[in-house]
């Protein structure tokens, strides 16, 4: 069965969502990131969604969800890379992502969670 | 009707002279006469060149106005047409170019046809029914002409209505002129997440200065575009609401307190420079 691979970088873990989603990959992903967020300690997480072309709301509402649970566990959750056309589709689907910060890219998004780890330790 | 079409084309033949100069009379007299809009000496030669170009057209027996041996008609009608359409004729007044002949035509036809009632009523039929293809004929390439012009010009308008421009490193600014609809809506969008993309952009500044009226429907486009641009990670910010749009926007109960507003565009983008620069470049610096 095919997976989404979660790497940990640090205290933050990356997750690079490459493949179509559907909708039994996604919760697949929700258990395993929760399950790595909790034994790595993670402070963060970087979704990149860049490949991602087509959105439904279901898979909209699931990254919201997973920005809410990592909240939960003391993570902050990043979605970056997101294409114009997914962006107008969830804007039009009444997702707008409230509460999950977003970034242009990876590397934006790795610098605003640098940004929060190093307000944590002031 | 043979015999019909025939006096017709006899009479035109003939006196095709007289007709005109009967024609152009009628037409001179008419109260939708624009002598503001065309010349006399236009209207003859018009009037001149249709008449040669109907008897063409007639002399070939046909009365199918769609048929071939009427295109030099047809032709020369949506070229008037369309030269008066810009010109800035009103349909009606297109129109009454074909439609006065039938005046002189018919007075011709009685003169001819003398006590033969049933002759002449044929015969009026006849070129009534003609005159009235070749009008409407005009009318339709009328609006047709003017629906093309109308059709580019707001191509042009939503093309040169969406500029995004880049202000600064990092710093976009959408100034938006005219009425936002849902479709406007859409291509401003687009360009600006776009826009986004390829300059990698952190701020846009939305300029609503030339947004005449802001209802609530403006109000959820203006915020569909900023949660879009959000989702892209650039931040917004609104600027150049008038005083009676904030009075109105207020009155709407929209809320737009999750969106950074600002009265001036030089105002805005004061700010986003301060954003930018206390924030990007240490940033990316520390990332590499």
């Amino acid at each position: 069965m095919e997976k989404i691979p979660i790497l940990k970088m640090g205290r933050f873990l990356l997750v690079t969502i490459q493949v179509d989603m559907h909708d039994q990959l996604a919760l697949q992903l929700q258990e395993d990131l929760t399950a790595r967020i909790v034994a790595a300690r993670a402070r963060g997480v970087l979704i990149d969604i860049s490949s991602l072309e087509v959105v439904d709301s279901f898979i909209g509402r699931m990254i919201s969800n997973i920005a809410a649970m990592a909240r939960v566990l003391d993570a902050e959750t990043v979605v970056v890379g997101i294409q114009p056309a997914v962006a107008i589709t969830l804007v039009e689907l009444g997702l707008s992502l409230e509460g999950v910060r977003t970034a242009l890219n990876v590397d934006r998004g790795m610098a605003l969670l640098h940004e929060r780890l190093a307000d944590d330790q002031r | 009707m043979p015999a019909a079409g025939q006096t017709l084309r006899k009479l035109i033949a003939q006196s095709q002279k007289e007709l005109l100069a009967d024609w152009v009379q009628t037409q001179l007299s008419a109260t939708t006469l624009r002598s503001d809009l065309m010349k006399e000496s236009e209207l003859r030669d018009q009037s001149r060149e249709f008449l040669s170009l109907l008897q063409a057209s007639v002399e070939s027996g046909s009365t199918q106005t769609d048929g071939p041996s009427w295109a030099p008609v047809r032709d020369f009608l949506s070229r008037v047409s369309r030269s008066r359409a810009l010109q800035g004729f009103s349909p009606a007044e297109t129109a009454t170019f074909v439609l006065s002949l039938k005046q002189p035509l018919f007075a011709r036809l009685h003169g001819e046809f003398g006590g033969d009632v049933q002759g002449l009523a044929d015969e009026v039929w006849s070129t009534t029914d003609l005159l009235d293809k070749l009008g409407l004929f005009t009318v339709e390439a009328f609006v047709k002409s003017r629906e093309e012009l109308i059709q580019r010009q707001q191509r042009e308008m939503m093309e040169l209505s969406t500029p995004v421009v880049q202000l600064w490193e990092n710093i976009l600014a959408l100034p938006l002129i005219g009425t936002l609809d849902s479709e406007r809506t859409q291509v401003v969008m687009e360009s600006l997440l776009h826009k986004i993309v390829d300059t990698g952009a952190a701020i846009a500044i939305i300029d609503i200065t030339g947004v005449p009226t802001v209802d609530t429907l403006v109000a959820q486009h203006l915020l569909k575009t900023v949660a879009a641009a959000r989702l892209m990670g650039a931040d917004c910010i609104i600027s150049g609401i008038r005083p009676q749009i904030a009075q109105t926007i207020v009155h709407l109960g929209v809320n737009l307190s999750d969106v950074t507003t600002k009265a001036s565009l030089a105002d805005a983008f004061a700010i986003a420079l301060k954003r930018t620069q206390a924030r990007l470049p240490h940033q990316l610096g520390a990332t590499t």
